[in-house]
């Protein structure tokens, strides 16, 4: 059970950071969102605090600038908001992963399960090449099912996933099961 | 007396990505502001409150000033044929039905190169930096991709503004009309207050119909917005005459 917690940035390397408080602090739970009994975590009200969202970002930044990574694919919507500052920073491209329909151009596409029925991921072909090291990003972890569809795809092109990025992860992201044994590094774990 | 136009018989195969470069070599030229429109679209300088004034140029689109970084971007961009979907064109004239593109212009080839993507982020951060901008609105979703890394880079806070039923809470909504029908953009309720002073940024301007919206948006809440910047701009669309005055800075445009 150890070794799951290490997924947590505050039991992985920024134990007692400000930073992280601060983070948790700036988003915002909204309370029946989409429906009832769902506990929304809020990242805009990050974003509306300048310093926490550069924070966010540089956390990552630091983690990630010397990984060699040379993709950051970024779930469409709220991964678009962190991924290409991440990527700007550590000189990868940004590659969107998007609901279908959306790219134009030639797709990959990849299915996954929602609690009631099925969504599609898709991702530009050509846009990452064979042995590439990829990150990817979302706002948030859940039950996983988005972010296992967007490493398939990376490992579809032959891409190597090197850890999904999360700012929030709720606790069923623990079991991990989901990602494939892909490690997950989380920022903060939701608010109540 | 034709109805369309027949812009073309036969529709290209969409480029792929490895064949980007030589895509790009068929393409024209950028062409700039003086020559495609004599009409100079100038700003008034304002004063704002005794502290600094702020004076952007009178010509909105760095494409005119051959910033060395523009044709490294503009190569970038992938022109798609036919997305989201072939138009049929009826010429009455000559009696022929033909299949005119909608040519979709692509930024996510940009995101690609990392030169590229940084030059126009940074193209963006050197116009607004020190120009007291609190607030950068991104129209959802590949607003979002451009406008917080410039937010972070100048200070201001970032806010998305999105489809209906995304934002949790209480939102603001603007519908504005599209070519069939309408849709709307929605803001949260308090991200943005009396007197900031907000950029909006989207990948492309089009009819401007999202820009306005966006602006309206803004305005209702009492901030004041300041410019629009976009990556490209389709001037044939005329989308820069929507914007009510406001200015509108572009990186590059497309005929």
């Amino acid at each position: 059970m150890e070794k799951k917690r290490e997924m947590f940035a505050g039991e992985n390397g920024l134990q007692g950071d400000p930073r992280l408080k601060a983070i948790s602090e700036a988003i915002r739970v909204v309370p029946h969102f989409p429906k009832q009994g769902i506990m929304f975590q809020d990242i805009t009200t990050l974003l509306l605090d300048h310093k926490a969202f550069k924070d966010t970002v540089d956390i990552f930044v630091d983690r990630y600038r010397d990984m060699g990574i040379s993709v950051v694919a970024g779930v469409e919507a709220r991964g678009f908001m962190f991924g290409p500052s991440i990527a700007l920073a550590i000189g990868a491209k940004f590659v969107p992963l998007r609901k279908p329909k959306k790219l134009p151009g030639e797709v990959i596409s990849e299915a996954y399960v929602l609690e009631y029925g099925t969504d599609r991921l898709e991702m530009h072909v050509g846009a990452v090449q064979p042995g590439e090291r990829a990150l990817v990003i979302d706002d948030l972890i859940a039950t996983g099912g988005t972010l296992c569809a967007a490493i398939k795809l990376l490992e579809r092109v032959g891409a190597e996933v090197v850890e999904c990025a999360c700012v929030i992860g709720l606790p069923e992201a623990k079991g991990q099961c989901r990602l494939n044994g892909k490690p997950l590094y989380i920022l903060v774990e939701p608010r109540k | 007396m034709y109805v369309y136009k027949c812009i073309s018989i036969y529709s290209p195969p969409s480029p792929s990505l490895s064949s980007l470069s030589d895509h790009h070599n068929r393409r024209l030229p950028c062409v700039p502001l003086s020559e495609s429109n004599p009409v100079v679209h100038l700003r008034q300088t304002r004063k704002r409150r005794g502290s600094f004034v702020v004076s952007l140029s009178a010509t909105m689109s760095a494409c005119k000033d051959q910033d060395p970084r523009i044709h490294g971007i503009k190569t970038k961009i992938r022109v798609v044929p036919n997305f989201p979907k072939p138009v049929f064109v009826f010429c009455a004239c000559l009696l022929m039905v033909g299949m005119a593109g909608i040519m979709f212009q692509d930024i996510t080839t940009l995101l690609l190169d990392p030169k590229a993507f940084k030059d126009t982020i940074d193209l963006f951060v050197e116009r607004y930096k020190g120009k007291n901008i609190s607030v950068v609105a991104g129209i959802e979703a590949r607003g979002f991709i451009f406008g917080p890394p410039i937010a972070l880079a100048i200070g201001a806070k970032f806010v998305p503004l999105r489809k209906p039923r995304k934002l949790p809470g209480e939102v603001i909504s603007e519908e504005y009309i599209l070519e069939y029908g309408r849709d709307c953009l929605e803001m949260h309720v308090g991200a943005v207050e009396p007197g900031d002073r907000a950029l909006v940024v989207d990948d492309l301007i089009a009819t401007g119909g999202t820009l306005c919206a966006a602006m309206n948006l803004l305005e209702r809440v009492g901030a004041e917005v300041v410019e629009c910047a976009c990556v490209i701009e389709l001037p044939d669309l005329k989308g820069r005459d929507r914007l009510n005055g406001k200015p509108l800075y572009i990186l590059v445009e497309y005929h």
